[in-house]
């Protein structure tokens, strides 16, 4: 069939630029937090300082280093983490079409956890030290990471396989992951159990996300996992529209719903699961964050996907910055403030309704 | 011709559903599927659009097999309008710019967005182009979905149960719609239905459905009180009205 032309639909392009500037509004907020994230803390260094030595030019030698070797790679260790984890969220809620989709609900980072403290148990990892960073260590930190990592893959593989086997619903996906974090929760119990108290110190700890763990390395690679997976989404925007109306809509506007759900979900999972390994758990900014942009620009992925990024850096940045600043001198993870926020917005949802 | 459905059979879970289904839409011919619950009108609108894979039969539009087409080659030529789709927090524009996905790659191009709101004003959605379809009423939502399977230009519209859930005015709007939409588009359309004698006024052509098998088929005239008997297990009685058959059901 054929619709005639008819003139260009100006206030929807009105409509679209709201959006588009919104976004931008954003990421300069996101800017000037960064720069106050590290102009602030135990030594103040203010901001236009931060910007200078930021621009190569070095002012003092001990700004240098509180700059390049702590709060710079802390900062953006948290913009990254929080744009992952965001962003991984959201496409979680997207392709399984629930709001409760995340890496936290569907035992994706329990299995996590479960994998750090079974490497603690195995290689005797923990020991007790009288630091001021911490007061428990971990000796072999890349096997930690490597054991937290093949768990939460091996999390994802289960999900992903049951979701083989009984087709790819939502429903398939998000009670396969409930019942796997439940798994994965006694399991690290039962270690716990039988670990002796510096190792149950060292599991414990290693639970508590916190963004200053990473090294510039890790930052690193993080970094590229996030922008491979944020393309490969940007990528299949329209794909994720479309099974947002519904499995049999989006077939029949020529998305092959299995292959995008299954890719989507490993995407996502693989993004998770790393920034995890690296870091702890950081509980629901995941599922927090694409809901609050949901608010403000709706669920349109066009705009959802790099506003939940932008989202994700801001949250996370800013409260990386409010758990350092809190009990100064010391440091708080930001784990501890992030799962806070968490609780109160999961009543809402269930308050709101399930609808998204 | 614009669709040929030839032998069709489709076993769900080794259940037999669907048996040797034939069939023929031409241009410009709106056909509605009848038949009681359960008896696989959806199944065979899903077969057609190779969301199920059928297991033995072809469909062919304008002679092309659909099972050897990919599934955006598919959502070219048919447009599917599912029973139920999801509302979510998306403008109305939005909603129906989706219709052009099986044409887009990445990129909205301006000739979209114009074939957008043509098929906008042809559904008078002007005033809820860019409201939330998550707000948005029964009947409203459906002429978005006809109107997301009209920017596809597909050759054939797919509608399972258009009206199902609808008050009387909608559901006449939607099947005027439809109506003059296959009139002035070079479109054909197949729908299933549950009411009657809104299919009987606003239809070309009927297939009755019973146990996996075409019972009955044919245009108005063809239809008697003995198919509907025999299909639904009902004793009815067909009067007409202006030139326009309505089925009476007696006791």
């Amino acid at each position: 069939m054929h619709l005639t032309c008819v003139e260009f639909p100006t206030e929807y392009k009105r409509y679209i630029s709201r959006k588009v500037s919104l976004i931008i509004s954003g990421v300069v907020l996101l800017a000037i937090l960064f720069i106050l994230s590290i102009s602030l803390g135990a030594v103040h260094i203010p901001p236009a300082e931060v910007i200078q030595t930021l621009m190569g030019n070095s002012l003092s030698k001990q700004w240098d280093i509180i700059i390049w070797n702590i709060r710079l790679p802390q900062s953006l260790t948290a913009i990254v983490a929080g744009i992952g984890l965001a962003v991984a969220g959201a496409v979680m809620q997207s392709v399984l079409r629930n709001p409760l989709g995340a890496p936290f609900t569907l035992g994706i980072t329990h299995a996590a956890a479960f994998g750090a403290a079974l490497s603690v148990m195995i290689m005797g990892t923990g020991v007790m030290q009288s630091s001021s960073a911490s007061a428990v260590k971990i000796i072999h930190p890349y096997f930690t990471t490597f054991m937290a990592f093949m768990f939460s893959l091996i999390a994802t593989g289960i999900i992903i396989g049951v979701s083989r086997i009984r087709g790819s619903s939502p429903e398939v996906m998000v009670l396969t992951g409930v019942g796997l974090g439940s798994l994965f929760t006694s399991a690290t119990v039962f270690i716990q159990y039988f670990a002796d108290d510096i190792e149950l110190a060292a599991m414990v700890f290693w639970t508590f996300g916190d963004v200053a763990r990473a090294s510039w390395n890790e930052l690193g690679l993080m970094t590229a996992v996030l922008v491979l997976s944020v393309v490969y989404f940007m990528f299949n925007q329209w794909n994720y529209n479309a099974i947002n109306a519904g499995d049999e809509t989006a077939k029949g506007l020529g998305v092959n719903v299995d292959r995008v759900r299954m890719l989507g979900m490993f995407c996502a999972s693989l993004l998770t699961s790393m920034i995890v390994a690296f870091l702890g758990i950081i509980g629901f900014v995941g599922l927090v964050c694409p809901h609050m942009v949901r608010r403000l620009i709706g669920d349109d992925q066009r705009f959802l996907i790099p506003g939940t990024c932008v989202a994700g850096g801001i949250l996370l940045l800013a409260s990386d910055t409010a758990a350092r600043l809190m009990i100064s001198p010391h440091t708080l993870p930001v784990a501890v403030l992030t799962s806070f926020m968490g609780a109160p917005v999961f009543i809402y949802l269930i308050v709101r309704g399930y609808r998204r | 011709m614009m669709l040929e459905v030839n032998g069709v059979a489709f076993n769900y879970r080794s259940k037999n559903v669907l048996n040797d289904i034939s069939f023929e839409v031409n241009c410009n011919e709106l056909v509605t599927i009848m038949g009681p619950n359960g008896v696989g009108k959806t199944t065979l609108l899903k077969c057609m659009n190779a969301i199920f894979k059928p297991g033995a039969g072809s469909i062919l539009i304008e002679n092309e097999d659909i099972l050897k087409l990919g599934r955006t080659e598919i959502a070219k030529r048919l447009g599917y309008v599912a029973q139920r789709s999801d509302s979510n927090r998306m403008t109305a524009f939005d909603a129906i710019l989706l219709g052009r996905k099986p044409h887009v790659r990445f990129n909205i191009s301006e000739h979209d967005l114009r074939i957008v709101n043509a098929a906008i004003r042809k559904l008078g959605l002007e005033s809820l182009a860019l409201r939330y379809i998550n707000e948005m009423s029964g009947g409203e939502l459906q002429k978005i979905c006809i109107a997301r399977a009209l920017v596809q230009e597909p050759r054939l519209l797919l509608l399972d149960e258009p009206t199902s859930s609808l008050d009387l005015k909608n559901q006449i709007e939607i099947l005027k719609i439809i109506r003059e939409v296959v009139e002035e588009h070079q479109v054909s359309a197949v729908m299933t239905m549950h009411n009657l004698n809104m299919a009987l006024r606003y239809s070309d052509k009927f297939i009755f459905l019973k146990d996996g098998l075409i019972f009955a088929a044919g245009d108005r005239d063809d239809i008697t009180p003995e198919i509907i008997e025999a299909v639904y297990g009902v004793t009815v009685g067909i009067e007409h009205y202006q030139g326009y058959p309505v089925v009476v059901p007696i006791n």
